[in-house]
């Protein structure tokens, strides 16, 4: 730590960060095909790639390449002509990088969005505009609703089959949004598109000059990508702490560094803070990134903070500031997906993993489930995979929770089945 | 109800500065979360990347973890040389197990005395796993390289055999890994899964990280097979009615020597490498990687078998 450095002010002008989104529909929607033509046409596709997929077009007797066979990943699924689990693709424009989740559909739809949605902040909601709202536009927007994702974008697709009137993208649009307001769905976009022929994906095309909103990849690149952007409260889980314990250098010998990624808020040096759950006080010190030292640090930074005090601080601690605290509890209630094969048992213990946290678990009462087409809630005494639940857990150890609505990285947890280790359920705390 | 709402406003942190973040963070929860794990090391770009995140995650303190390196003996003597060199500078505990030990114990048993010994991997690095009873090993691996591994998770769960099963991942939401194994089994942790082959060389300019030479352009005697680049080396050598030419090339990845092609390029520094695959028609592996187009699935069916 001889040469600290102050951190360099400018970032270069031209990144505007890096989002994450997801795209929901299923097979007919025509949502390989979307994710094919982003692709495309950000010119992220390559020509051996473009080739392989030529051949394999024209294996299949089909006339054109068809740009849906880019997000079939496994041999499994190829075998099948499904696909089964969430495969994440990359492109850039230059100035922002996307990473998109494709959940696919099938049986175990639920599960993969869930999934998928997890890490997204925006989700694309596709509609056939031949079809309008059905029963899966219903569960796909509630559970992007449950799990909190900040944006949400209405592609209506295939516009070229419905001779890309206006009246058929209007009449989607209110019906959408007089159920949407039951969900309680504050915010949505709305695209008319042709994922096929490109229209209003990333060029504007001819042939719905009717359209004056942004094209699918003009809103990509406008969206915020803060992951959590409505919560400003300082959270900072500890994951490792720094003892070098070095006897040759006077600096490293009572160094003590607390090692952890900002998940929401800023630090200054000076602030003063709070480490739960024990509820000591203490001052940053100083905050550092390899060899800098840091006046400030923003969420989604992966820093060491120095703490003034020789306080006892380990994996699984939560630093905060004191005005603005997390709860500290033994008891939670959250909105929970059972992601495994093997039902949840009431009369079993679980761990559970809440930021860098661990603790057994065992099951209060489940409260209700929710039928995921009708979105009614339904009594039930145990749980399967898909299923969705209000479940009420009590904790051996105490965690620092905030509600998942307001703080996605403190109100999440899984649920894991110690004696398989298998991850068998997610949790958003209420 | 529009898109008014969704206003512009600035990132808080560039793309790169995310991604490193991402890695740090994945990289202390392995240290967090494992007994005893270990980082491979090959001396290549990707590798070599993770070695940059791993001194951001745990410095001023030594990596919770050595460094491992199954050599194929096949590899250029600049990697080599370039590994060796970059373990002494970080002061870490370098391990090197090499594939002729498998050969003679006769774990490994080739076909053919000059076939490519990048698949054979497996079974040292499975040997090296018992050995050191490893319960992770960190790898470079992108999602971005290949299809088999746009499913992959950032911990990847291995049975006691190293097989991966693509049916029976764990479920991995936000960003709550779950490294739990019984003795025996392992993960395989992968820090820059989100991370493309832009993104890497973007990174090792901004970060002014040294490289093995074979990356930057350089003459070398080549043989055109197959539409890829084929260097004339001891190991390849040339045949009769080869045509040998001297070309201007890079190594876009550095592996087994028989099974990784250069391709033509006279980027010579960092910069114009970013450039040229700004730029590029074709992917990583498509043009250098002799061992992937053997069959469209050869990648899912290697990584089943305990491959990285």
């Amino acid at each position: 730590m001889s040469a600290v450095e102050l951190l360099p002010e400018c970032q270069p002008p031209v990144d505007t960060g890096l989002l994450r989104f997801l795209t929901c529909g299923s097979v007919d929607d025509g949502k390989s095909t979307l994710i094919g033509r982003l692709l495309f046409d950000t010119k992220t596709i390559l020509a051996d790639t473009l080739s392989a997929i030529a051949r394999t077009s024209e294996r299949r007797g089909l006339e054109a390449v068809d740009l849906s066979l880019l997000t079939d990943g496994l041999q499994a699924e190829r075998e099948q002509g499904i696909t089964i689990d969430v495969a994440y693709r990359y492109f850039t424009t230059g100035t922002r990088k996307y990473i998109i989740a494709d959940a696919p559909g099938h049986e175990q739809y639920t599960r993969n969005m869930v999934t998928a949605a997890s890490t997204a902040s925006l989700a694309i909601i596709l509609i056939d505009a031949r079809k309008g709202l059905l029963t899966q536009t219903r569960r796909h927007s509630y559970l992007a609703h449950l799990m909190e994702i900040p944006h949400l974008v209405v592609a209506i697709n295939k516009m070229d089959l419905v001779g890309h009137a206006e009246d058929v993208f209007d009449r989607i649009r209110s019906d959408y949004l007089a159920f949407a307001r039951q969900l309680g769905i504050a915010e949505a976009t709305f695209i008319p598109l042709s994922a096929l022929n490109g229209d209003m994906v990333v060029d504007r095309g001819d042939a719905m000059a009717w359209y004056e909103g942004p094209t699918l990849l003009e809103l990509l690149e406008s969206v915020p990508t803060v992951f959590s952007e409505t919560d400003q409260r300082f959270r900072f889980p500890v994951q490792y702490v720094c003892r070098p314990q070095r006897a040759d250098d006077p600096v490293l010998h009572d160094f003590r560094g607390f090692m952890g990624r900002i998940e929401s808020g800023e630090i200054h040096r000076g602030d003063e803070v709070l480490v739960l759950p024990a509820g000591i006080k203490s001052h940053v010190k100083d905050i550092h990134l390899l060899d800098q030292s840091l006046p400030s640090a923003i969420a989604g930074q992966s820093v060491t903070l120095l703490l003034e005090n020789e306080i006892d601080v380990s994996r699984g601690d939560m630093i905060v500031r004191p005005q603005e605290s997390a709860l500290v509890t033994r008891q939670i209630e959250a909105m929970v997906c059972w992601l495994s094969e093997t039902p949840l048992d009431p009369q079993r213990k679980y761990v559970i993993r809440q930021t860098t946290r661990l603790s057994k678990a065992a099951i209060s009462s489940i409260d209700f489930r929710v039928d995921i087409n009708s979105l009614e809630q339904m009594p039930a005494d145990h749980l399967a995979m898909n299923d969705i639940a209000r479940v009420s857990f009590r904790l051996a150890q105490p965690l620092c929770v905030d509600a998942y609505s307001r703080n996605r990285a403190t109100g999440a947890f899984i649920v894991i089945d110690d004696t398989t280790n298998n991850t068998v359920a997610a949790g958003m705390i209420l | 109800m529009s898109s008014q709402a969704l206003s512009h406003r600035p990132a808080a942190l560039s793309h790169l500065d995310w991604l490193e973040a991402e890695s740090i963070y994945i990289l202390r929860e392995v240290a967090g979360q494992c007994a005893n794990p270990a980082l491979l090391f090959s001396g290549g770009k990707d590798s070599i990347v993770l070695l940059r995140l791993a001194e951001k995650a745990f410095r001023p303190g030594r990596f919770p973890f050595p460094l491992l390196h199954i050599d194929t003996g096949h590899n250029y003597p600049e990697v080599i040389e370039f590994r060796d060199r970059r373990a002494r500078e970080l002061s870490e505990r370098l391990i090197v197990r090499s594939l002729e030990d498998s050969m003679r114990r006769g774990t490994i048993v080739l076909k053919a005395a000059d076939e490519s010994r990048n698949k054979h991997q497996s079974i040292t690095l499975l040997e090296a796993i018992e050995e050191f009873g490893f319960d992770c090993c960190i790898g470079g691996a992108r999602r971005d390289e290949e299809k088999a591994r746009a499913k992959e998770r950032i911990f990847s769960f291995r049975d006691e055999f190293g097989q991966w099963d693509p049916k029976n991942q764990r479920p991995e939401l936000w960003d709550l890994y779950n490294a739990r194994v019984h003795k025996g089994e392992n993960i395989r942790a992968f820090p820059i899964s989100n991370w493309t082959e832009l993104d890497v060389w973007q990174y090792i300019e901004r970060e002014k990280l040294d490289l093995p030479s074979i990356y930057f352009a350089h003459r070398r005697p080549i043989v055109r097979r197959n539409g890829l680049l084929q260097p004339i080396t001891a190991l390849t050598p040339a045949r009769t009615d080869d045509v040998v030419e001297e070309l201007m090339v890079r190594f876009r990845t550095v592996g087994d020597i028989p099974c990784t092609a250069p391709v033509e390029s006279a980027a010579d520094t960092t910069a114009k490498i970013i450039l040229e695959t700004a730029e590029t028609t074709i992917t990583e592996r498509g043009a250098t990687r002799l061992d992937d187009q053997t069959s469209e699935a050869s990648m899912e069916q290697r990584k089943k078998e305990g491959y990285f």
